[in-house]
């Protein structure tokens, strides 16, 4: 596979084993600006481990990851998130102790600020730049703003992650399984949300086990077992290919 | 809504502080306490726990290493009287500046790691300072005698000023003004209400809201691209500068500094007084500090017969149990009552006073939940 | 050569003890998931458990004394003395040994209202929470005793029997000069049998094999439908009793005082750090080899060339291993990590 001029992500030749066991092999992906890309796959079959390489929580044996042409392996984190790479995790992770404006003005001033700035005696008030901004998105994903974000609903808890991810306008949003544990009404507006990002042009990379949600926002698909990929292409392709169905089926 | 206006703005906050900390002498005499030594001491533990929660309180990081930046800013500041000058500005500034190099140095080293081993951490580097202190470095500290102005100290900017000989030992000074009595307390407490300016603009600030969400969830800060190590040795430097800022104005009020400042006890001290008033608030440990050192100097105070004077009302019998069941807590024994307050803090209160008021404030005048988030602040 | 010999000596009886406190405290982290600062007291209430015991035998009443003739004079004289005669002074002198079989039912009701009055309130807060309780019930302890037995430290001297030193040199067959207390030999191998004890209980018993699980993983034994709560008090009654005993025996060593467990407790803190958080083998064989390291740098020819180095070797060790090697030197990996 032959990464072109628009692609945004490219994951070349990625290797990773924990001890003696090949969570990923010889994986070669590339994802074009503007898709929503998605990784299904029976368990274990090394999707978060891919995601977790991708945004530096985990640094793969060989091969790399290269986004906007840029080299990411090896970087830490946050250098990774300020390259313009957001992630939703399968469990939320957001600041429970902080309201829900909180949360979001967090990412916001980290998209602003960068990774590092001193400004102690500033008051946040006078961020109203950063205010708006998070309000609007507030709105958009419908939560209120003062609500304590603890005590939220999972599947708010999990709205309130994508809007702290969204607020940073990256141009890559990786999201890990964002309907888990959602009921049929939550996965359904979960899906508009992303469908109205989809939009904007923001590229995506979903894992997701829930095939309605796939092949509702998928353009293209790529199928992971015992970390290979065994299948690559669009939903009608991958739907239709005799791999799959006996990766899935006959196993 | 104008009523909260009022207390969330911050010259409200600053003007009620400052007039509640500067007329201390006045409304503190009738329980006791309005006498400089104790006053003073208000205002240096109040610094020293407002400086501590700035770590503790808003990123969640438990050191049990603050004293060691308190003796190092003991020490810095009586160096500068006894080299330099008894002017006390350079002695804060060298007291200040000495111990957040320190605190640099050691928090560089133990925010490498996280949760109880940084505690752990924290708490090995002020013992190594402490023992050290006690041994080797005893030219600089004067071991266990502790660190004491004399008559053959230069003073090189004072002998050029002035070439009148000092007769005895000579006093700090602020421009001529004896810092001793109630002057050494109002010098304490204006640096206080600095001191809790600063803070008060930290935890409004963006840097300060970075903290929060560092105790909140620090993965999530990585995964946005917040770079947490240096937040997190800024945050550790400035509680360490406030320590040796507290450490300093000690040698201030009086010239003179020991090793013992540095031990651990110390640094729980500072701990329970954070917990004590309330962690992440601001005005909390501030609380906590004052009543800790109230109370310390009341049951210190206390003897046997004070108590039976206390208990004298009470038939014979009764009165001698009384004071039996009591002597334990008092006089010597006032670390006992400070260590079951702590466990009581602890098991019961563990947001402190500050929480014990709102639980309070919220069974008697039932708030709305807004209003129970802006208390959180003040 | 004989010298290094000798500070290994020396290190041993020390490790020996920072070993069965830091066995305590992994014991307790890693099956109730508790940082107990409180575990030091748990080592001084052990040697206090020695001074009561040689109190209460020696407990006295005043007697004329017949060997002054020419005055009315009176001298105590310890009423087993009274009663039993040459019998009593016997058992006078083995007050410490008699002070073991006291101890262990003791310690353990110690430990165990301990943990059923307050540790378990606290299984589900945060660390820091639990630090900060312990650390107060730890200064409740000291002050305590403190209160009750003053701020000197008691002598509280071995049998007689032991008194002296051993001759260890000649009976290896190296040099003469090396000889070596009775009691701290004695120490050195009661602290070893205790550790071997408790590591086969663990090793060979069921109720052994349910904590090692329950330390691995909380969770699958608790699936299992074994209760493992009642074990694990139990083990920390366990942990109360070691502590005590290598508090019993460390009495004639140092005698105590009341901050002994403070000065303890921080040390092997860092003992368990080093040997890594929830090891047992790693607490064990940290213990004795910081204790060795910090024989050594007490040695003249080291603290000339290094001045200071005895005051902080230890806590030097544990900020390198920290930071090379953050799990310690036997830690699992995922125990106590971001």
């Amino acid at each position: 596979m032959n990464p072109d001029n628009n692609t945004v992500l490219h994951i070349a030749d990625v290797h990773k084993s924990f001890g003696g066991l090949h969570a990923l092999s010889d994986i070669d992906l590339s994802v074009k600006e503007g898709t929503t890309h998605a990784i299904i796959g029976p368990n274990g079959a090394g999707k978060s481990t891919l995601l977790n390489v991708c945004i530096g929580r985990l640094i793969p044996d060989r091969g790399a990851i290269i986004f906007d042409g840029e080299e990411l392996t090896g970087k830490s984190p946050h250098e990774i998130n300020q390259a313009g790479v957001a992630r939703v995790f399968q469990t939320p992770e957001i600041f429970t102790e902080l309201s829900v404006l909180e949360n979001v003005i967090v990412p916001i001033l980290s998209k602003k600020d960068g990774s590092y700035r001193f400004n102690p005696m500033k008051n946040l008030k006078q961020r109203k730049d950063a205010y708006d901004e998070a309000m609007h998105l507030i709105e958009d994903v419908g939560l209120s703003p003062s609500d304590p974000s603890g005590s939220l609903s999972r599947g708010d808890k999990r709205r309130l992650e994508l809007a702290m991810c969204l607020s940073q306008h990256p141009r890559l949003l990786l999201l890990d399984e964002p309907t888990a544990g959602m009921s049929r009404h939550d996965t359904n507006s979960t899906i508009e949300l992303l469908k109205k990002i989809k939009e904007r042009g923001m590229t995506k990379v979903v894992i997701e086990h829930d095939m309605h949600v796939v092949f509702s926002l998928a353009d293209r698909i790529s199928v992971l077992a015992e970390g290979r990929i065994i299948a690559d292409g669009t939903p009608e392709e991958v739907k239709n290919s005799a791999v799959v169905q006996e990766a899935y089926l006959g196993g | 809504m104008l009523s909260k206006k009022i207390a969330n703005s911050e010259l409200a906050i600053m003007l009620i502080f400052s007039a509640v900390v500067l007329t201390m002498p006045i409304w503190l005499a009738p329980i006791g306490a309005g006498y400089p030594d104790l006053l003073q001491k208000f205002a240096i533990f109040g610094l020293f726990a407002i400086g501590y929660n700035i770590l503790f309180g808003m990123t969640g990081y438990l050191s049990f290493g603050h004293a060691a930046f308190l003796g190092v800013g003991s020490y810095a500041a009586v160096w500068s009287f006894k080299l330099l000058t008894m002017n006390v500005l350079p002695a804060v500034l060298f007291g200040v500046l000495f111990s957040g190099a320190f605190a640099f140095l050691i928090g560089y080293v133990s925010l490498r790691r996280s949760g109880i081993y940084f505690s752990i951490l924290t708490l090995a580097f002020a013992q190594m300072s402490y023992n050290l202190a006690y041994s080797v470095l005893t030219p600089i500290t004067n071991g266990e005698t502790g660190l004491q102005l004399t008559n053959k100290d230069p003073r090189i900017i004072d002998s050029l000023l002035s070439s009148e000989p000092v007769i005895g030992l000579p006093s700090t000074v602020l421009f001529g003004i004896k810092m001793s009595g109630y002057s050494g307390f109002y010098f304490c407490a204006v640096v206080l209400i600095l001191g809790f300016f600063i803070a008060l603009r930290i935890s409004r600030s963006p840097f300060g809201l970075v903290l929060k969400g560092i105790k909140s969830n620090q993965t999530r800060m990585k995964f946005t691209g917040f770079n947490t190590r240096p937040y997190m040795i800024t945050a550790f430097v400035i509680s360490g500068m406030y320590a040796g800022l507290a450490g300093s104005l000690m040698a201030v009020t009086d010239p003179l500094a020991g090793a013992e400042r540095m031990q651990w006890t110390a640094s729980g001290e500072v701990v329970l007084m954070t917990i004590l008033g309330g962690v992440g608030t601001l005005i909390g440990p501030v609380l906590g500090a004052g009543l800790i050192k109230y109370f310390e100097n009341i049951f210190s105070a206390f003897n046997d017969r004070a108590l039976h004077e206390l208990f004298a009302f009470l038939p014979d019998g009764v009165e001698n149990l009384f004071v039996t069941i009591v002597s334990p807590f008092v006089g010597e024994g006032w670390h006992l009552t400070l260590g079951v307050l702590f466990m009581i803090i602890i098991v019961f209160l563990p947001g402190g006073i500050i929480q014990g008021i709102e639980r309070i404030n919220n069974r008697f005048f039932k708030k709305s939940s807004s209003a129970k988030s802006d208390s959180n602040e003040s | 050569m004989d010298a290094i010999f000798l500070q290994i000596l020396n290190g041993l009886d020390k490790g020996g003890a920072y070993a069965l406190i830091a066995l305590g405290l992994t014991l307790a982290f890693g099956t109730l998931g508790i940082v107990n600062f409180a575990h030091g007291a748990l080592f001084m209430l052990g040697a206090f458990c020695a001074v009561s015991i040689q109190a209460l035998l020696t407990h006295s009443k005043k007697v004329k004394d017949e060997s002054i003739t020419f005055f009315d004079a009176y001298k105590e004289q310890p009423y087993l003395e009274i009663w039993w005669g040459d019998l009593g002074t016997t058992i006078i002198d083995y007050a410490v040994p008699i002070s073991i079989l006291a101890a262990i039912p003791i310690m353990l009701l110690i430990g165990l209202s301990m943990e059923r009055g307050l540790i378990r309130f606290f299984y589900k807060r945060t660390h820091a929470e639990q630090i900060l309780v312990t650390f107060g019930l730890a200064i409740v302890i000291q002050e305590l005793i403190k209160a009750n037995f003053g701020s000197n430290p008691i002598p509280t001297p071995a049998p007689d029997v032991v008194s002296g030193s051993a001759n260890i040199g000649s009976a290896l067959g190296l040099s003469d000069s090396i000889v070596y207390p009775w009691w701290r030999l004695i120490y050195l191998a009661f602290s070893v049998i205790i550790l071997a004890a408790v590591f086969a209980f663990l090793q060979f018993t069921t109720f052994g094999m349910v904590v090692r699980a329950g330390m691995h993983d909380r969770d699958m034994v608790n699936l299992l439908g074994i209760d493992v709560e009642k074990k694990f008090t139990i083990v920390f009654g366990l942990a109360a009793v070691v502590a005590g005993l290598a508090g019993v025996m460390y009495a004639p060593i140092l005698p105590p005082d009341y901050h002994i467990g403070m000065d303890f407790l921080v040390l092997s803190f860092v003992v368990v750090v080093v040997g890594g958080m929830g090891s047992l083998g790693g607490a064990v064989a940290a213990g004795f080899l910081l204790g060795i390291l910090q024989s050594f740098a007490s040695m003249n020819e080291v603290k000339s060339l290094f001045p200071g180095i005895d005051q902080i070797i230890i806590y030097l060790v544990a900020v390198v291993i920290l930071l090379v090697r953050p799990r310690g030197l036997m830690g699992r990996k995922g125990v106590m990590e971001e």
